[in-house]
Parts: C-alpha cells; structure tokens; sequence
C-alpha cells in the first residue's frame, strides 16, 4: 500500500512536499565490487532500532547504533520518531524489517558470500545532510570489517 | 535512507536499498534501489512469511549484479491483502461499559492495561519477545509516567538530563506497542488496520494519547510543542482520515 496513489490527497501532499526539501547530490556514484557470491553483506537500517539496553533515539537524530549479528529479535527495540508506518509487522516479525536470519540462510546456501559480524541502525525522519558525517564514519567501519554490499532498509 | 546510499557509495561501498516511496526514491537517484509496494514500516513485505520476505531480499540482492547505474526496479510482487476477521474490523476485546471508565481516564487506562494483561502474556509466549521497553522495563512504568502526566505533575524523568518531552514520549511509544501486541494475540488473526482502528477509537489509551497531545501543544516546554504537532498521533487519525 505505498503506492503514492493509494493514499489520500493529504498524505500524498505530505510525501511529494517532502521532495522539494531534498538536497541535490550530484551524479550518482557508482561503488564495483565482487560477484554476489563472494560479497560480505551488511543491513542498514532507519527503522530506529537498537539494543534493548543501548541509548535509544531522540528526534531528529543523526547518529547510529550497532547492532550485533548475533543479537536476538528479542533483543531488539524500536524508537523511531514517527507514528505514521506500521509497527505490527515488526512486533511480529523483525525480519520483515531487518531480514537478518533471511541474510543468513542466503549466506548458507552460497548466494552470498558471508554477513557481516556487525549491522548498523540510523533513525530516519531526519535531515539528509546532518546523515553525511555518520554515513562517512560508518563507511571506514564496513571496510575494515570487509563489508562489499550494503543493504539499505527504511521504514 | 537514498542519501545513505549517495554517501556510503561516494567511499567505495556499494550498496542496495528498499525504496518504500518511489517518487522520493527517484528524486534522490541512489546507487540501486528496488521498489517495494508494501505498506510503510514492511519494507520486507510480510511478516511471518520467510519465503515472501527470501524473495524480496534475493530481488534486492541482485541489484548488486548490474553494472551500470543509477538503477530504480519495481518489484512485482504485492503482499496479500490481511484478512480481516468475520466482523469486519471488530476487535473481540471491548472497553465499552468498563466501570472503571467512569472514574475518570487515568483509572480507565490502568483498567485496561490489566485486561489486556493475559492477551499480552500470551503474545510474549507465541513471540518469544516483545517490543514494549524503551521507557522502562515494564509497560506499568509507561502507564505510571502517562497518568502523572495527564495529572499535570510529570514524574522526573527516568535518566538525568532527559527531556520531559523524550520521556513522555517513550511512555506513550510504550504504551501503543503493548496495546498492539496484546491485541495481535487475539482469536481472529487481526489485520493491522483493525488493530489500528480499535487502538484509536475504541481505547482510553488513545484517549489519553490525544489528551498528552493536547497538553504539549499548550506548552511552553520547547521539548513538548514539537511532539504534539507530530509524534503522537498519527497524521491520518489526527485529521479524522481512514488509514
């Protein structure tokens, strides 16, 4: 239901008035990297999530949190600033969020070549520009870990 | 989430994202995206189901396989429509006549909470998890912190420093989750969205949401005016629109 054309006038103003606030980027730049099979994956998430006992977000965040491989779904909690998308999925269900166990399995039968030991969660909602010093920090942290596919996942 | 895309790739990362607003998506023109059309907050598509959720993901995954870009792919596949239960969007538990609704809402929030206790319990045993606790370890210190607020006599803040908006908040985020949860355990297989309109007409929580909205909105607290225009109530339900 996320076709802009389902939703009613007001909400699709929302979300089109949204776009004349984006800031130019430039040309797209394009990253190369190995076959599919051989690529160490991460999940980024803006869903806000982060570790039951870690700091959870305020609005208008710009900073991440660390989300282990290893940590279960009961550890996970939410604080994304917005009250406007669905969180029943999520309570039932952190991979139709966070598809980490569905990264695993991929990781197992060969499609791709491992997960990476550490995923990372931004609170989306907020100002794109204010992402760009994490994003950079992060990017440092993914090579030294090895990563070569990231997986970008908003809600 | 595109402009992560833009500032990882520029450092050599390549990246793929699920795109839930293809006009946006095509705006911001990120490395790869796929997009989905599922409802925000389900960028996997379904909840329960590995095999939708493995399929959406390998789509996702193969976008690393092309060369050139920027690419934008729609992904054919919809989630199938929830069903709703036999009465529409009825939800089996009810409020209506509760005694305690009579002693004012503070009480008839607390009232809830018990009834809806056991259907909690039991979404914790079927889940094995629950994601109410980013207030406090137990959704009573939501519904506690909630209540001194509509009093007019917000408790302290859990944490020092904290702002009485960011605690409020995180009560109230509490609070809505463990009511979703509970309800989402019930006989019936309850759709999303008879979960939502339940929560939202037929609960004192809700009205207690309105009225904290209400609340901030009258404040002077730079941390409180800012959550009642947008971070309590839903925009659809604030304007009195079907969700």
């Amino acid at each position: 239901m996320a076709r802009l054309s389902d939703f009613s006038e007001a909400e699709k103003k929302h979300h089109l008035d949204k776009i004349l606030d984006f800031p130019d980027f430039g040309e797209t730049p394009i990253a190369e990297g190995p076959a599919l099979a051989q690529r160490r994956v991460a999940i980024i998430t803006t869903a806000g999530l982060h570790l039951r006992n870690d700091r959870p977000f305020d609005g208008g965040a710009a900073d991440y949190r660390v989300i282990p491989g290893d940590a279960p779904a009961a550890d996970l909690v939410m604080s994304h600033v917005s009250v406007n998308f669905d969180r029943t999925g999520f309570q039932e269900d952190l991979n139709v969020v966070f598809p980490l166990d569905r990264l695993r399995e991929l990781a197992d039968e060969g499609m791709v070549g491992a997960v990476a030991d550490i995923h990372y969660s931004f609170m989306g909602a907020t100002q794109m520009r204010a992402l760009e010093a994490k994003a950079r920090e992060l990017a440092g942290l993914l090579k030294k870990d090895r990563v070569d596919a990231v997986l970008l996942s908003p809600v | 989430m595109g402009a992560l895309g833009h500032y990882l790739e520029r450092e050599g990362i390549p990246t793929a994202q699920i795109s839930l607003i293809r006009e946006q998506t095509a705006a911001i023109r990120p490395p790869r995206a796929l997009w989905v059309p599922f409802m925000l907050g389900r960028p996997f598509g379904v909840p329960g189901d590995a095999a939708f959720q493995r399929r959406v993901l390998v789509a996702l995954l193969s976008l690393f396989e092309r060369k050139a870009g920027p690419l934008l792919e729609d992904y054919a596949e919809d989630a199938p429509a929830e069903s709703l239960d036999a009465g529409g969007f009825a939800c089996p538990v009810s409020f209506a006549g509760s005694a305690a609704a009579d002693r004012g809402l503070a009480e008839a929030l607390r009232d809830e909470v018990r009834q809806l206790a056991s259907w909690h319990g039991l979404a914790l045993r079927r889940r094995g998890r629950s994601t109410v606790g980013v207030f406090g370890p137990t959704v009573d210190a939501a519904v506690e912190h909630v209540v001194s607020f509509l009093d007019q006599h917000p408790q302290t803040p859990p944490v020092e420093g904290m702002t009485a908006g960011t605690a409020i908040k995180r009560a109230c985020d509490d609070l809505r989750a463990y009511y979703f949860e509970a309800a989402a355990a019930q006989p019936g297989n309850l759709s999303s969205a008879a979960i939502d309109r339940w929560f939202w007409s037929d609960t004192a929580a809700a009205r207690a949401l309105f009225a904290i909205r209400d609340i901030c909105l009258g404040s002077s607290d730079p941390s409180l005016r800012p959550l009642g225009k947008l971070s309590l109530i839903p925009r659809a339900v604030a304007e009195g629109r079907p969700r």
